[in-house]
């Protein structure tokens, strides 16, 4: 077989440059092969994240010829052939070396998705009864791996560092959705999602849909319909005055901000910027 | 000495797959200050790649199930070699962890009338596995990581811990490691650590694991003083992926069986009717007629040979393979797409589905897949106490893979899944006490920190050294070739000589580039570990002169009475020689034992 041309970013924060390696091709290989055998070869440095090498970790994503995608399920005899093949980091992270970004920003906006409480049990021996058709809608998001590829595709904050401290991202929404659509929920999130998570912000591209791993349909089925519950809790008047003088089922927005962990942990946003040093706990 | 950061907490967790992050909660749930350390992102760890489910006698889908019908199952897949107070309080346990998770958002497969469905899975008598599709083990970290962040765990991540130290009484007081993203080192003091560092695999060539499963706990723990038991029992999965090579390794679930999947021959036999040992006889379909039954009738059905437990069916494998019966690419052919509908298969299967679609271009719902064994998991491990999973070192724990007992000679699948949760939790229960308990402000001297230092930086020092890729790889081919599924004495020992030629070859390694994410020279730190517990599984291999479990020896084809009731306790001295002890096994009540007096009839 010929010899495949991998084109691949070097660098640290300060700037850096894409490098050419030339090397074997060996049939059936996968992106992250390749960059393994140039870890083994010539650049024994070369940095790059994965664990599981099957697509189920989303540890090792980069955009491979200018599109987000993981690098272990990147078939090389799938890329056009005789072309060099480009892989850069992800754009909308900050760079810590070569191909590894600093990916925080995703676990501390986790810290603010104000968790599942469950209702009551159904059964006397405190177990639930679901139905399957009811939790196959949140299980589609539960299929999420991770990746931050959605992330990295949202031109949200693609471009737009200043963002970041109002937008939760097509990650987070999914996570919301999830639990908006969990059988056993009784937390209401939408006045947290319209006021602090910047549902709004986003118009709708699907662009992160287009670059799931997964196949979930983030805008379809979670930013939208996000979207439209959001919308009919703060404007329908009939929901406004419901709440007013009808008892409460779900909490208030208030009420469930206040129960973000994030508000109360040290290692929230609220601290100091978190250095890629030690990841999401480095601000203690 | 360099620079470095330090952190003190009541209680550090090292790993973050299933069995740390339940160990954490635990704690942190009890008001200790708490801290998760790992090596990789938070959700990255090798728990998320379980596929199959996780094994608890919820009788949802088979009533007759119990407590008691999964500790059976359990010992008798070990070989009767577990330690059979774990084995107890796995199965008693194992349903209360399993709505825990439910509790915490865990959105588990359901019956008809809403309750967790459960598959059938090798060994187990009835369909016990709770499960999402073939993304268990996702749902599983995803739920625990959730929970960890609503507790408000700190988590320290990509952080790789170099050693443990002791202060002057012998209790463990300090993990000291360094940042992965800036390569600057940090020192964790706590009054107790729970270690949770997974499996060993990635000493062999082809391998179920990822790159962290370098055996860094086991190897801590060794170099710590602490009895380590069973290190030669070693599971190799029997479906692993065998083509394209680059992929060779990564793991088929064993709910391609439980759901129906069948092993077939070049020759197109289903040959595992050859293979049935008389220990499962008696539970076995002899014919495909009965066994086909089985998937909708257990009760007057036996179930069919592929569904033994995973040390049979992977040794069964291999002899097909040797005996020129295999499939083009050395495997043999697993095939569910004759068996059921594409609708099911992908239903059932969606990640399979997707890795066969996607890495080896084979749709599974057309064609058969081509599979054989491959490294998988460690049974053996850091000796604990059954019930609190406290080491025999003071202020030492640890939980899940990295601990041994369990399993006794091999594990049944499922039952990984719910021993993360069950003896995290336990290990976080006996910490949290330790902790509370324990006197004055952790100390260690600088010395020995200075002396870890020293050793890491080592490789970045030198030149013209060995490359760290070059010994991996050396150890992994040395591994898979005289330490692998069917073991033999005169390749063990060639095994110990070349594990001291790499031992020396290490002394001199160098790496380029700096420290920041610098793979090189993680790796670098890594190998030390995993030339220990390599060393270990081979001497444990060598002594057990008998074919049990996950343990087969080509010169000892049968399994010994007398081996059958000991442990092989190994430690590492101070000055790094290796002893060996048998000891004998924890001794088991009358009324447990009469379970298996029925095997009688």
């Amino acid at each position: 077989m010929a010899d495949v041309t991998m084109t691949v970013w070097r660098g640290d924060p300060s700037g850096g440059a894409f490098t050419d390696y030339v090397m074997p091709a060996v049939e059936g290989e996968v992106v992250l092969d390749v960059l393994h055998r140039i870890q083994a070869g010539p650049a024994p440095d070369l940095a790059c994240r994965w664990n599981c090498k099957a697509g189920k970790c989303g540890s090792c994503s980069a955009e491979i010829n200018g599109r987000p995608a993981l690098m272990c399920m990147t078939r090389v005899d799938e890329l056009p052939v005789g072309e060099p093949i480009v892989v850069a980091p992800m754009r909308t992270f900050p760079i810590i070396r070569d191909l590894v970004t600093d990916v925080s920003f995703n676990y501390t906006m986790a810290r603010q998705v104000p968790p599942l409480a469950p209702r009551a049990p159904d059964a006397p021996d405190g177990t639930y009864r679901m139905m399957q058709i009811d939790v196959e809608r949140g299980q589609e998001f539960r299929k999420c791996i991770e990746c931050f590829m959605c992330q990295d595709v949202c031109h949200v904050i693609r471009d737009h560092e200043e963002n970041k401290t109002q937008y939760a991202g097509p990650r987070m929404f999914i996570r919301f959705m999830e639990l908006e659509s969990h059988p056993l929920d009784t937390n209401d999130r939408r006045e947290l999602l319209r006021q602090k998570m910047g549902l709004g912000m986003c118009n709708i591209t699907k662009c992160c849909t287009e670059v799931c791993p997964e196949h979930i349909k983030i805008t379809d089925n979670a930013i939208i319909p996000l979207k439209e519950r959001v919308v009919d809790s703060a404007y329908d008047p009939v929901a406004w005055l419901g709440r007013k003088i009808l008892r409460r089922t779900k909490r208030s927005a208030a009420e469930a901000d206040a129960d973000a962990p994030a508000k109360t942990h040290p290692t929230s946003a609220d601290g100091p910027t978190p250095t890629p040093t030690a990841g999401i706990a480095a601000s203690s | 000495m360099p620079d470095y950061e330090s952190h003190d907490f009541d209680v550090i967790v090292i790993g973050a797959g299933g069995a740390g992050l339940r160990a954490a909660i635990e704690a942190q749930e009890r008001g200790l200050r708490t801290a998760l350390v790992c090596k990789s992102l938070l959700g990255k760890a090798h728990t998320v790649m379980a596929e199959g489910g996780a094994a608890a006698a919820m009788g949802n889908v088979w009533p007759e199930d119990n407590w008691k019908v999964h500790f059976r199952d359990t010992m008798r897949g070990g070989k009767m070699l577990n330690n059979w107070r774990m084995a107890q309080l796995h199965a008693q346990e194992a349903p209360d962890r399993i709505y825990e998770l439910e509790r915490w958002g865990a959105l588990f497969d359901r019956t008809a009338d809403g309750r967790i469905l459960q598959r059938d899975f090798g060994g187990h008598r009835y369909a016990r596995l709770a499960h999402v599709g073939d993304r268990t083990g996702l749902e599983l970290i995803r739920t625990l990581q959730q929970r960890a962040v609503a507790v408000g765990i700190e988590v320290f991540m990509e952080c790789k811990v170099l050693r443990l130290l002791k202060d002057s009484e012998g209790r463990v007081s300090a993990a000291v490691g360094y940042w992965r993203p800036s390569g600057e080192f940090v020192i964790f003091t706590a009054k107790a650590f729970v270690l949770a560092t997974g499996s060993i695999g990635k000493s062999w060539q082809y391998t179920s694991n990822s790159w962290e499963s370098t055996g860094d706990g086991h190897a801590m723990a060794a170099w710590a003083g602490a009895d380590m038991i069973d290190m030669e029992f070693v599971q190799f999965h029997p479906t692993g992926m065998v083509w394209p090579l680059s992929v060779r390794g990564i793991l088929v679930t064993e709910g391609v069986r439980g759901d129906g999947g069948v092993l077939r021959n070049s020759e197109g036999k289903r040959f595992m009717f050859d293979y049935i040992p008389p220990m499962f006889a008696a539970e076995t379909a002899d014919t495909e007629e009965e066994g086909d039954r089985w998937y909708d009738d257990h009760t007057n059905n036996r179930r069919p040979p592929e569904l033994l437990p995973r040390d049979e069916v992977a040794r069964s494998i291999n002899s097909e393979v040797k005996g020129g019966r295999g499939s083009p690419h050395g495997g043999v052919f697993l095939d569910i797409a004759s068996r059921r509908s594409a609708e099911y298969i992908r239903r059932r299967l969606p990640s399979m589905y997707h890795q066969f679609k996607e890495l080896a271009g084979v749709d599974i719902t057309a064609v058969p897949m081509e599979v054989g064994p491959t490294c998988h998991y460690a049974m053996g491990g850091i000796r604990v106490e059954a019930d609190t999973e406290a080491s025999t070192v003071p202020g030492l724990f640890a939980a899940g893979e990295c601990s041994g007992g369990m399993h006794g000679a091999n594990r049944l699948g499922g039952n990984s899944l719910s021993d993360l949760l069950v003896f995290g939790r336990r290990a976080g229960i006996a910490a949290s006490d330790f902790a509370e308990g324990r006197t004055g402000a952790p100390a260690v001297a600088d010395g020995e920190i200075a002396a870890v230092f020293a050793e890491a930086t080592a490789p970045l020092e030198r030149s013209d050294g060995e490359s760290p890729y070059d010994i991996q790889r050396d150890l992994q081919e040395t591994m898979q070739r005289l330490v692998g599924i069917i073991r033999t004495e005169s390749e063990l020992t060639e095994a110990l000589v070349e594990l001291d030629k790499l031992e020396e070859r290490c002394k001199v390694l160098s790496v380029s580039g700096p420290r920041t994410y610098n793979p090189g020279w993680n790796l670098a730190t890594d190998l030390p570990a995993m030339l220990t517990v390599s060393r270990l599984t081979t001497k444990g291999a060598i002594v057990r002169r008998e074919s049990r479990g996950g343990h087969t020896r080509d010169d000892y084809p049968l399994p010994d009475p007398e081996l059958g009731t000991v442990n092989l306790v190994q430690r590492v001295t101070t000055d790094g020689q290796y002893t060996l002890d048998p000891e004998p096994l924890p001794q088991m009540p009358a009324e447990l034992r009469t379970l298996f007096e029925e095997d009688a009839h």
